[in-house]
């Protein structure tokens, strides 16, 4: 009786085309119904490339976080220039500058006007200066405690200023929108997962005589519920689909508006949108949850179907 | 192939529908199975399909006790048992072709099989060509005879009918008869319930008779006079 993988890929063929052929014999409800699940899910898509661009506008801020280090008046050059071999030596630190007093006192009179004032001193009032720049992994606000710690402890220093703080408040905001993104992302799947269970109990109903005929020739319970989760990952699928549309419309939509903002930096930013990787996780995911939603309602409705209990 | 044995069914809303009713249908037996409204035909029938289990006694099919199989395994069960009802039960939304392959379809068969099959069943009961219409477009008669190559298309050993000739004109409804006869002619245990009692007694086989869910005689016996005097 049985036709083997035949029969199986036979099972298959006939839910997955009669599954399509219920969404298309109703357009209207399957486009309503695909559009409330698309904008559920553009949601997430539309603030996780926010993010991403906002992080390749902004570029890679390592380069801008770094630490001053003053000595002590009174420390010799050589001495200066020792510790700041010392300094590139240690784990994280990509580069190291020692500004003399000499040269800082000679960029201070260059820029500031004050020249005749400054000769009348006797001695050079500023300090060595080491302008130490951390490498880009080690930018992090605990590694840049971490140095700042180690610096301090040499007794020539006096002060060691971090010149980061404020790129590390925008990465918190950064981190703080991701996480954001995460939650709103929970939320809405558990939303596109209630539309799919509520369509599907619906679309049970409506078909219960089909449902109750199907099990009086002998259709198993899987045998009814695999057209239904067909249904509910194809409303997925197509919901994943129509999110990502409806996230390029809008990247299309902002894209002049946008280069003209960075056009007035100096800058040749453009909005990017979710790539081929995004979109495979995007349709990938949307249908999983469409298949869990439908999963779901038909555990819970089909069962209570039989042909005796009509 | 079908026995009962102090067989009771009473529904939810409390009403009795059976009690203690003991029959037994040999293989390849045809029966008809006649009485008033109510009498327990159709719930005898449902007993069979495993649409319905007994409150009380034992209702053995295919060596099958009904009562004591698991849910698991009932699908396999009704592939055997094949049921036409007066109300054809078929999917309005889906042609012909789909209907009758129905059962196939649940069962497995590959797509060559079905093709092959659904013709056979069309061509056995006179509606070859007719594949790709719906329900609606064919006549009462002709939904009927759908049902029936719904039921045989997977060559169940056991048929059963529930008023299969109750909307049909005496030349359709002694056709569908004629095709009952047919199918146990080649070994199907046919159960036939039925109103008309023309045809039962037309037919000269076995009939039971039933009458506020006891088995009130067989014929030949004399009840169904009896019965139709009550009518």
């Amino acid at each position: 009786m049985s036709g083997g993988l035949s029969g199986y890929l036979a099972r298959h063929a006939h839910a997955l085309l009669s599954s399509a052929g219920h969404l298309a014999r109703s357009p209207v409800a399957t486009i309503f119904t695909v559009l409330v699940m698309g904008l559920a899910l553009a949601l997430p898509l539309g603030l996780d490339v926010l993010v991403g661009n906002v992080r390749t506008a902004t570029g890679d801020f390592s380069g801008a976080v770094s630490v001053s280090v003053f000595l002590k008046t009174g420390v010799a050059e050589s001495r200066a220039e020792q510790l700041a071999k010392s300094a590139r030596e240690r784990t994280g630190v990509a580069s190291v500058q020692l500004i003399t007093a000499k040269q800082a006192l000679a960029q201070f009179r260059a820029q500031s006007g004050f020249g005749d004032a400054l000769d009348a001193l006797e001695d050079n009032p500023l300090p060595h200066v080491l302008a130490i720049t951390p490498k880009p992994a080690n930018s992090n606000p605990a590694d840049m405690e971490s140095l700042s710690r180690y610096l301090k402890a040499w007794p020539e220093v006096d002060t060691v200023q971090l010149d980061g703080d404020w790129v590390a408040r925008f990465n918190a905001i950064l981190r703080l929108m991701h996480h954001a993104l995460l939650l709103a992302a929970g939320l809405l799947a558990l939303g596109v997962v209630a539309v799919v269970g509520n369509t599907i109990r619906l679309e049970i109903q409506n078909r219960r005589a089909e449902i109750e005929v199907t099990k009086l020739v002998g259709g198993t319970n899987g045998f009814v519920r695999r057209p239904f989760l067909y249904t509910g990952a194809l409303y997925g699928c197509l919901g994943g689909l129509t999110a990502w549309l409806v996230v390029m419309v809008g990247i299309h939509l902002l894209t002049p508006a946008t280069a003209h903002l960075a056009h007035s930096y100096g800058s040749n930013f453009t909005l990017a949108g979710p790539g081929i990787r995004d979109l495979q996780i995007l349709i990938g995911s949307s249908t999983v949850l469409g298949w869990i939603g439908s999963w779901l309602a038909t555990a819970r409705h089909l069962a209570r179907i039989d042909p005796g209990s009509g | 192939m079908i026995r009962f044995e102090g067989v009771a069914k009473r529904y939810r809303n409390g009403r009795e529908a059976l009690s203690n009713v003991n029959l037994h249908i040999a293989p390849g037996e045809m029966v008809y199975m006649t009485g008033r409204s109510g009498a327990g035909k159709s719930t005898v029938l449902k007993l069979i399909a495993l649409l319905e289990r007994p409150t009380r006694g034992q209702v053995t099919v295919a060596g099958a006790n009904t009562g004591k199989l698991s849910a698991r395994r009932v699908p396999a069960f009704r592939r055997n048992v094949g049921v036409v009802f007066q109300d054809h039960r078929l999917l309005i939304d889906r042609p012909v072709f789909d209907n009758v392959a129905l059962p196939l379809i649940v069962a497995g068969s590959s797509l060559k099989e079905i093709d092959k099959r659904v013709r056979a069943a069309l061509d056995q009961v006179g509606l070859l060509g007719s594949e790709r219409m719906l329900p609606a477009e064919l006549s009462v008669g002709e939904q009927q005879r759908v049902g029936i190559a719904r039921a045989i298309i997977s060559r169940p050993p056991i048929l059963i009918a529930d008023e299969p000739t109750g909307n049909l004109d005496p030349q359709l409804a002694s056709e569908v008869m004629t095709l009952f006869r047919r199918l146990n002619e080649v070994g199907v245990t046919v159960v036939v319930a039925t109103h008309d009692l023309h045809l039962v007694r037309e037919s000269g086989l076995r009939t039971i008779v039933l009458e506020n869910g006891h088995i009130a005689g067989t014929e030949p016996s004399g009840v169904l006079p009896v019965i139709e005097a009550k009518r």
